[in-house]
């Protein structure tokens, strides 16, 4: 075809190989930087791993059971139950485990970094003016493209797999904390200033206050795309509920992939259910009184 | 009729004049909204720009322009203006909600532009009192720790600010609503809840920013009434707002009115109603009936005086020499001390009430 039409076929730039090039350097150059960064992560993911593993099934079960009770009432108690048990007779148990330990770790870290920028961002108009692309790119991004950075950068395994689940999973945190502070009426946050209320009062005492449902909501998205991810993350070798599909469809074992996925749907309704009537709940201690 | 006799007993003795000290003081006070506020107050100041002038060349609002107002100790003073002429802007000035272009405020001696960050919210909680026309109460913090807020913030001690606010809701009349939430009250509820929440660390100032537009007519008019009650008890220094020229008219002690951010004239109600000073002015009160407001040695004609009339004094208002003419009387002998000013009688009144009809 004539090169005015098309091109590409005669000149194309190497993106591909100067991304390789940056991504390289950036590894050869800050090694010590990235395993020091990974290492927290690291022990952290190995604290709650031991502490949900080291759990009997039994104890597991009825403590969810009971916890669920409580929370919000029978209904949620007997989901959790149905739930975990389906899993435990699917010998799903342990995956499941090391799945949660993984989503939680996420969760925990998405609530540490995102909350202050989410917060930041609603503050400053300047700073979520950057941050808007920012998040909109790493929104449109689909989530396996991420895996490839994290692994040049951190290797692989379940601590990897972590900080590939926060990357994707902190943005809904972000969006909701900042859309959240910035939808608090006006005249309730001047009536805090009018009566000397500094900005870091007026933040823990009206914004984030009113802001809650909808940084709740949040988090309950961040806690399903960490559940998501946590399972595509299987590719870079994290194990747990995502690896036993992954291996069931390398296999072509059908049951395998099956027990698997059914297990991931099961995790995914019980930490839903919960995670929401964790939010129902603290709304209705505070309309109480 | 409480409304008519609170300054037409001494209606000069509120003047900062008269009493020497003043509470609030504004001093030229510039707001202009926008990134050009500067070029564009050096322009406004010049007399080069108007405010749609200012909006075109400049892209700023004039939202307060070169305002000057003092409040005395105790008195309630009304900045009355319809939507966008600066009232609400002018306000949040006194407490520094924002930050002035230009101009100085004063308050209890003090100016508020040259205090810290830490001394401002002193002021803040400790000195002034706000109430918002939408209350503003906090939906999610209960009736008592909305009204203990300011007190909170200033660490004052739990039992002691728990008092604080129960004797606050008590003066409004809502003691023992201290543990249920904004939404379980009625809009006038609310209402005496904010009004609670400015009155419990007692301060000396209150600044209620059209406390009662949105309110019901009949519930506006309780808590108008209950309002002044409660200022003659405490006393305090009331910057009030307000878009309604009756309620001016009912509440202060002296007006001030606005347009497009000025301030076209200030003064006592009679002298706004009797005497305005601007076209502008005029057509408001055109529609306020001015028989309350005028006093005897206004309409007092010169003639002879029946021995047996009966005396009044000359700032007595014409309402109450109607109900004296009432019966036998023939005309009112008008003296100042022992000198005899003139008459009113039935000719007067007549004539007066015909006049101000003729107005509208």
């Amino acid at each position: 075809m004539d090169p005015a039409l098309n091109p590409f076929d005669y000149f194309t730039v190497p993106f591909g190989q100067w991304s390789e090039a940056s991504l390289n350097w950036v590894v050869g150059h800050s090694r010590s930087t990235l395993i020091s960064a990974k290492a927290p992560v690291q022990t952290f993911l190995e604290i709650v791993q031991g502490g949900l593993e080291s759990i009997p099934p039994t104890i597991g079960i009825l403590g969810a059971a009971l916890f669920g009770w409580l929370l919000s009432g029978w209904r949620l108690a007997a989901t959790g139950f149905v739930c975990l048990t389906l899993i435990g007779l699917m010998g799903a148990w342990e995956a499941a485990m090391t799945t949660l330990s993984i989503v939680f770790a996420a969760v925990t870290l998405c609530v540490i970094i995102g909350l202050p920028i989410g917060v930041l961002a609603a503050r400053s108009d300047a700073f979520f003016r950057i941050l808007r692309p920012i998040l909109d790119l790493m929104q449109t991004i689909p989530s396996f493209v991420y895996l490839v950075p994290v692994v040049m950068l951190f290797g692989i395994g379940d601590t990897p797999g972590v900080i590939v689940t926060v990357f994707f999973a902190i943005i809904p945190l972000i969006r909701l904390t900042n859309l959240g502070i910035r939808e608090v009426r006006e005249d309730l946050v001047e009536a805090a200033r009018a009566f000397g209320a500094g900005p870091t009062r007026v933040l823990f005492s009206v914004q984030i206050p009113l802001a809650r449902p909808t940084i709740l909501a949040g988090l309950n998205q961040t806690v399903l795309l960490s559940l998501s991810m946590a399972v595509v993350a299987s590719m870079i070798s994290v194990a747990g509920l995502g690896r036993i599909v992954l291996e069931g469809i390398g296999r072509l074992d059908f049951g395998s992939a099956t027990v698997g996925g059914i297990g991931i749907v099961l995790t995914a309704i019980t930490v839903d259910r919960y995670v929401q009537a964790l939010g129902a709940a603290r709304r209705r201690d505070k309309v109480g009184g | 009729m409480q409304g008519l006799y609170k300054y037409g007993a001494d209606p000069n003795q509120m003047t900062p004049e008269a009493d020497g000290q003043s509470a609030i003081e504004c001093r030229n006070l510039w707001k202009i909204f926008g990134d050009r506020a500067q070029e564009a107050l050096i322009a406004a100041k010049a007399g080069e720009v108007d405010k749609d002038a200012a909006l075109e060349q400049f892209g700023c609002v004039i939202g307060v322009a070169d305002a000057s107002f003092t409040v005395a100790q105790g008195e309630i003073f009304c900045i009355m203006g319809l939507s966008g002429s600066g009232k609400s802007t002018i306000i949040r000035h006194v407490n520094r909600l924002i930050e002035p272009t230009d101009g100085q405020v004063h308050v209890e001696g003090r100016d508020v532009m040259g205090l810290n960050p830490k001394e401002l919210r002193e002021l803040r909680a400790r000195t002034i009192g706000m109430v918002f026309q939408h209350m503003a109460l906090w939906p999610h913090k209960t009736i008592s720790e909305n009204v203990a807020f300011g007190l909170e913030v200033q660490k004052v001690a739990k039992a002691a600010r728990q008092t604080a606010a129960d004797d606050a809701l008590q003066r409004v009349g809502l003691g023992g609503w201290g543990d249920r939430y904004p939404d379980q009250l009625s809009g006038g509820m609310q209402q005496r809840v904010g009004l609670a929440r400015a009155l419990a660390a007692d301060p000396d100032i209150l600044l209620m920013d059209e406390p009662f537009s949105a309110l019901d007519p009949l519930i506006r008019n309780d808590l108008q009434d209950e309002f002044l009650t409660l200022s003659r008890d405490l006393k305090k220094t009331t910057l009030f707002i307000t878009h309604d020229l009756d309620e001016a008219m009912k509440m202060g002690n002296r007006i001030a009115i606005m347009k497009d951010g000025k301030i076209d004239q200030t003064g006592t109600p009679e002298a706004i109603v009797l005497r305005p000073e601007t076209d502008y002015v005029a057509r408001f009160v055109s529609s306020i009936s001015t028989l309350k407001y005028i006093s005897a040695s206004e309409i007092a004609t010169s003639g002879d005086v029946a021995t047996d009339a009966p005396v009044a004094g000359p700032d007595t208002p014409l309402p109450a020499l109607i109900e004296m003419l009432n019966g036998d009387v023939a005309h009112i002998a008008i003296r100042d001390g022992d000198t005899l000013i003139g008459r009113v009688g039935a000719a007067e009144v007549l004539g007066t009430v015909s006049r101000d009809l003729g107005r509208r």
